[in-house]
């Protein structure tokens, strides 16, 4: 059995970001929008992990750093939400369109 | 053993700190009828506080904690100018949000941070620094926009700039993840060494990934499409900071990717979004009925004519200074507009129609006289800081040979100033549509026009300082 | 030497007006508003008579460094050389009369302290234009300028044809400003000052095929040119002029007669040494001056708005100036911008006093007879009228006459030039005394008793028969129309040419400049310029069958407007299709609107799906917007508001430069 190089990390990574960004332009409900951007930085994470290997323990503590962020701003997130479910009644990204043109 | 010489270096940082959660403890301590001005004085007096550790800190230049920050001229001009901007928000706020009905505690100490990661965002050398500081402005300004909170447009302004500002850092960081795997570092110094020995594909794409991110915050054209519909929802002094402060720095920021890691490759990908962003920004103002959303299609613009300053590469001091002074003067007309428009909006922000401010010269002509300086100065009329900064940007970009794009950004420059004309015809030449009287400007929100028009006519009249000081802030940073 | 107060003055004045004013009588206005100017005027006198009186040429007054980055240095300097001393006297002096006639003109029309002020600014910066010692000051006052004639042209804000006319002005400017613009950028490039002392004594030392060749400098000539042609209203950016008149008439005057549009002959008469180092540029300069003086005249002939006539009159007259600079005449082209201002700041205040005497009207139909009531009036204007179409001895003659025999002798000149000019003569004489005719011999057209006045132009709302102006109108008509008539003399013997003679070496090859300017020169001018004796007979020639022209022009107006009333309108129907386009002007402002202006919001509001504005720009347009329209649907999504589609660009627009970079990257 081959061993597991960085490059397939990077791969699964990059497969990760991908389905994160077509996540967030398919998908309807916030929510599930929220998981696809938070699936694309645990696709940095993993890029920055797997690189560590290579390098230092940089990588690692980034990795932390955005577990971090990404909790905060899932609060955030959800806060925003709220404050707009209670104006719209409503999850759905196509019925947000007050502001165009 | 961190040295407590690097304390000096993030004095303004902890100062903005300190009273930003001070302001979120007064607020909760005040009775529920009491006057809560005092949390805006509060927050006035820490800014203006920042602003003096500000040149404390610049009597220490040099890096800090590990390597993480460094205090430079460049750092400096930045801290200045974002602390200026976050003080003349916190001054027009006072008036803004009793008659909004805001809560107040909150919304100060949100500025206050997020003015402590603009200003991080300057000094940060290393990546994983300017991460941290770039969320801690941005998450700021995601929870500012959505503060008129009875309004739905400003809960959709704040979940837009949400969502997509967060899927914008997602690109940023993952390009940090490769540049990372590209050079090893994550220390700008450091990528700068690795990437003189070599470039791998890897860093190219890193690059793009990066640019992506900041482009998003600096409204650059194709990432501008947010702008608008943010700006017409977010509170009008919310977005005078937005609009400015976080675009500073994240252009210091693109400054230090671009320059202070030697990065190749990005040339023609800046031209384009310049070009892109002028166009765009100007021809989209044309159409408008907002004031303020036609302002955020001239803040594209606005961006536009800065990246341009960008591709001067053949005189890397001259364009890093041209752009430095353009943010400046750019912050200053900008913020002095806005201040404008947020106290006219009134309640509920109901006046913020062009229609509206017919016969506004009539009607309040100190106003008008103030906002037409603004106007003037982002038309680019000479003797006021609009015009030199595009003078400037544009020289350089002609003495880097960019003849073609030179043609673009002032033609593009001369299609503008007819949506600004256009207010200026209203405000001038038409009948007042209401006899409403404009209620007269308060003490603080005046104070801060006055400064945005001091400071709009001082880097017209006098721009050798502040020009000066940019020239030796960019030859720090491109060496 | 104080320099700086010349400009400063008024400014001070405009201040003094736009914050207290409102507060202030009327009386109090006007006199700041005189006052100022008047101490400018006096200042601007003792300057030119220490100049004259021997002084040291020229003099540089440096206030105070603008801006410094390594070498590169721009002041804030002004300078009174000849060139500028002639520009100074003309703005200042003609400038303070029309200030005087204002006082009486202006006298019942609301928003009196906002008009001294706006006239005020606009000296400032008028004489911060004539007065810079380089390029960047003079933008200052250039866009000054236009932004105090936007003001004015709209000061009669509740008409929307003035706020209209102001942004058409505003708007053309910056389109020739966007040239002028690129020209400074390349100035700095190239040279690397702005500083005129400097920057011409640079571009003397080049020599052709240095590494900055004529082209570059053909390229900067043709790129002022395009500023030039916006501020003094040539082919193709003339189009405001006419519709500035909807400001007030003293405004026309001083703005748009004597001063600023004849900034950019100014401007490139100041830039002579890259002009006259740039012959392809100079001939198109030549070109479009002809061009333009011969179009303007046409449309001239056709026009019954008084004012109007005028409008196109001075759009043709500064064509004249365009020519003489384009043949390297650059002394006729001042000398004719000097008594141009006289002759032609007289005929818009006469126009100004008819228009006051009648109520408000400018239909000439609606004149006529009118020399009975006015005559003060009258004969100024006869004797402006008589400059303008170059009756020998009056000061017109002088300084056109001096244009076409420059545009036939010069090197850099044609008898194309001059045969256009001289028929175009033949137009202004024409179409002038046809003014002349219509509006003070014959019977009074008018109604004896105007129904009103008000919300006609320039809101006058006298009534009664028509009547003379008061004396604060007709002291500076007076004034003027002496200069009207001696004004030339300045030129008689190439005077005025060997007085200009170190700022703007003209036609003659350097040597010979050289020993122009020697004092003895003076003497015994007629050989110095011209060595070959046969020429002189030439120019007697060439100015006989111009003074010809001049009088077979009044001859017709006579005939026609005078004598048998009848066939004009005749003659218009005979003519019928050719007729109706040129008094539609040409249809140019329909071809611009259609061609311009409409893609460009009808594009803009496709792209942003959302209409408005309608109405904002005239002119109509159905198929080239279509275009606009389909492109602009695609674009549609840009910004429909759908958060989704927004991840979309951005994801799209980071896949494209990803894929940019690779590409850079595995180049």
């Amino acid at each position: 059995m081959a061993e597991i190089t960085t490059l397939h990390y990077l791969v699964v990574a990059a497969a990760l970001f991908l389905t994160g960004v077509i996540g967030v332009l398919t998908r309807r409900n916030v929510i599930i929008i929220l998981m696809s951007i938070e699936l694309i930085l645990n696709a940095v994470n993993l890029n920055l992990v797997a690189f560590s290997r290579l390098y230092n323990l940089h990588g690692q503590v980034f990795a932390i750093f955005i577990i971090a962020d990404a909790a905060a701003e899932a609060a955030i997130a959800l806060g925003i939400l709220i404050a707009f479910f209670r104006n719209k009644e409503t999850v759905n990204m196509d019925e947000v369109d007050l502001l165009k043109w | 053993m961190i040295p407590s010489g690097d304390y000096i270096r993030i004095l303004p940082e902890i100062v903005l700190s300190i009273f930003g959660m001070l302001v979120m403890v007064i607020d909760p301590l005040l009775g529920e009828n009491d006057d809560r001005k005092s949390i805006g004085v509060v927050s006035a007096i820490g800014a203006l506080l920042a602003l003096g550790a500000t040149f404390i800190m610049a009597g220490h230049p040099g890096e800090a904690f590990y390597n993480i920050l460094r205090v430079d001229d460049f750092a400096v001009f930045f801290h200045v100018v974002v602390i200026l901007i976050a003080l003349a928000c916190i001054l027009m706020s006072f008036e803004y949000l009793k008659v909004q009905e805001i809560r107040q505690g909150e919304y100060y100490g949100l500025i206050l941070f997020g003015t402590v990661g603009m200003c991080l965002m300057s000094s940060a050398i290393e990546l994983v620094m300017l991460f941290v500081a770039i969320e801690i402005s941005s998450i700021s300004t995601y929870i500012l926009a959505g503060f008129r909170r009875r309004a739905a447009e400003s809960a959709e302004s704040s979940l837009k700039y949400f969502l997509l500002g967060s899927f914008a850092t997602a690109f940023f960081l993952y390009g940090i993840a490769l540049m990372y795997g590209a050079t090893g570092s994550t220390n700008v110094d450091a990528i700068a060494a690795a990437l003189r020995q070599g470039t791998p594909v890897m860093a190219y794409l890193a690059i793009a990934l990066m640019m992506v991110g900041l482009g998003f915050k600096v409204a650059a054209a194709p990432f501008q499409v947010w702008t608008p519909d943010v700006y017409e929802g977010a509170p009008a002094p919310v977005v005078a900071l937005m609009s400015t402060g976080p675009k500073a720095a994240a252009f210091a920021v693109l400054l230090r990717v671009l320059f202070g890691t030697a990065a190749p490759g990005w040339f023609w990908a800046v031209w384009i979004a310049a070009a892109l962003s002028m166009t765009i920004g100007n021809f989209g103002a044309l159409v408008q009925t907002n004031v303020k959303r036609m302002l955020a299609y001239s803040s594209i613009a606005h961006a536009g004519y800065l990246l341009v300053a960008f591709i001067a590469v053949r005189n890397m001091e001259q364009g890093v200074s041209a752009a430095m002074f353009y943010t400046a003067a750019y912050a200053a007309m900008n913020v002095g507009a806005f201040a404008v428009v947020s106290h006219f909006a009134s309640a509920g922000e109901k006046y913020v129609s062009i229609e509206d401010y017919a016969g506004l010269g009539r009607r309040s002509p100190v106003l008008a006289a103030v906002l037409t300086v603004f106007l003037l100065s982002l038309i680019g009329i000479p003797i006021t800081g609009g015009f030199f900064a595009k003078f400037y940007v544009f020289r350089a970009a002609v003495s880097s040979n960019l003849i073609w794009l030179t043609v673009i950004g002032l033609v593009n420059s001369a299609i503008g100033s007819y949506y600004y004309l256009r207010l200026l015809v209203m405000m001038y030449m038409k009948e007042p549509q209401s006899e409403e009287s404009v209620p007269s400007v308060p003490f603080a929100a005046g104070f801060a026009m006055a400064g945005c028009v001091v400071a709009t006519l001082y880097l017209g009249v006098f721009p050798n300082r502040v020009l000066q000081f940019a020239i030796e802030s960019a030859r720090t940073l491109v060496h | 030497m104080t320099l700086w107060l010349i400009p400063l003055l008024p400014l001070a004045g405009a201040a003094i007006n736009g914050l207290f004013g409102r507060r202030f009588s009327r009386k109090l206005v006007a006199t700041v508003a005189l006052a100022f100017t008047a101490a400018s005027f006096l200042w601007a006198l003792v300057i030119a008579s220490r100049f004259l009186s021997g002084g040291q040429v020229p003099i540089a007054d440096h206030v105070a460094t603008w801006l410094q980055i390594g070498d590169f240095r721009i002041e804030y300097g002004f300078l009174v050389d000849q060139l500028s001393m002639v520009m100074m006297l003309v703005v200042t002096g003609v400038g303070f009369l029309i200030h005087i006639y204002s006082v009486a003109y202006m006298e019942h029309e609301g928003g009196y302290y906002r008009y001294f002020s706006y006239l005020n600014l606009f000296m400032f910066f008028m004489l911060t234009l004539v007065l810079a010692n380089n390029y960047l000051l003079m933008f200052v006052g250039w866009e000054g300028v236009g932004l105090a004639s936007y003001l004015l042209i709209g000061f009669f804000f509740r008409r929307d044809s003035a706020a209209d006319a102001g942004k058409k002005a505003f708007i053309t400017n910056r389109i020739g400003d966007f040239g002028f613009l690129i020209a400074l950028f390349l100035l700095v490039k190239n040279f690397g000052t702005l500083q005129f002392a400097d920057l011409f004594d640079k571009v003397a030392k080049y020599s052709p095929g240095a590494e900055v060749g004529v082209g570059v400098l053909t390229a900067i000539a043709l790129l002022m040119l395009m500023g030039a042609t916006g501020k003094s209203a040539q082919i193709p950016l003339y189009v405001w002029l006419p519709d500035a008149m909807e400001g007030p008439t003293p405004v026309s005057a001083l703005i748009h007669a004597a001063t600023m549009v004849t900034a950019g002959v100014y401007m490139i008469c100041r830039s002579n040494a890259i002009f006259s180092r740039a012959p392809i540029a100079l001939t198109v300069v030549a070109i479009i001056g002809t061009l333009t003086a011969f179009f303007a005249a046409t449309i001239g002939i056709t026009q019954t708005d008084i004012k109007r006539v005028l409008a196109y009159s001075t759009v043709s007259q500064l064509g004249y100036m365009f020519m003489a600079a384009g043949v390297a005449a650059y002394s006729a082209a001042i000398f004719h911008l000097m008594t141009h201002a006289f002759f032609k700041g007289l005929l818009f205040l006469g126009a100004g006093s008819v228009i006051h005497g009648v109520g408000g009207e400018q239909d000439m139909r609606k004149m006529g007879g009118l020399k009975k009531y006015m005559p003060w009036t009258f004969w100024t204007m006869f004797a402006a009228t008589c400059a303008i179409s170059g009756i020998p001895f009056f000061a017109g003659f002088y300084s056109k006459d001096e244009i076409l025999w420059q545009a036939y002798s010069s090197p850099h000149g044609s008898w194309i030039f001059w045969l256009v000019g001289v028929i175009t003569a033949y137009m202004t004489s024409f179409y002038m005394f046809r003014l002349l005719f219509m509006t003070f011999t014959g019977e009074y057209r008018g109604a004896i008793e105007p129904a009103h006045g008000h919300g006609a132009h320039d809101d006058h709302g006298h009534h009664g028969t028509p009547h003379e102006s008061p004396w604060m109108m007709l002291g500076p008509l007076v004034i003027l129309g002496i200069l009207s008539v001696v004004g030339g003399y300045v030129g008689v013997g190439h005077r005025f040419e060997n007085f200009l003679a170190p700022v703007t070496p003209s036609v003659l090859s350097e040597p010979q400049t050289a020993a122009l300017a020697a004092p003895e020169s003076a003497a015994l001018p007629a050989q110095q310029s011209e060595p070959a004796s046969e020429n002189s007979g030439l120019e007697d020639e060439l100015m006989a069958i111009s003074i010809l022209c001049a009088f077979s022009g009044l001859g017709l107006a006579w005939f026609l407007y005078v004598k048998r009333r009848d066939l004009p309108d005749k003659i218009a129907d005979s003519l019928g299709g050719l007729y109706t386009t040129v008094l539609n002007k040409y249809y140019v402002d329909q071809i611009y609107g259609a061609a311009i202006i409409r893609p460009l919001i009808n594009g803009s509001r496709a792209i942003l799906w959302r209409g408005i504005d309608a109405g904002a720009i005239d002119g109509t347009l159905n198929a080239s917007a279509k275009g606009a329209q389909e492109t602009g649907g695609a674009f549609r999504r840009l910004q429909s508001g759908n958060i989704r589609s927004y991840a979309g660009w951005v994801a799209a627009g980071a896949a494209v430069v990803v894929i940019y970079m690779v590409w850079m990257g595995t180049r």
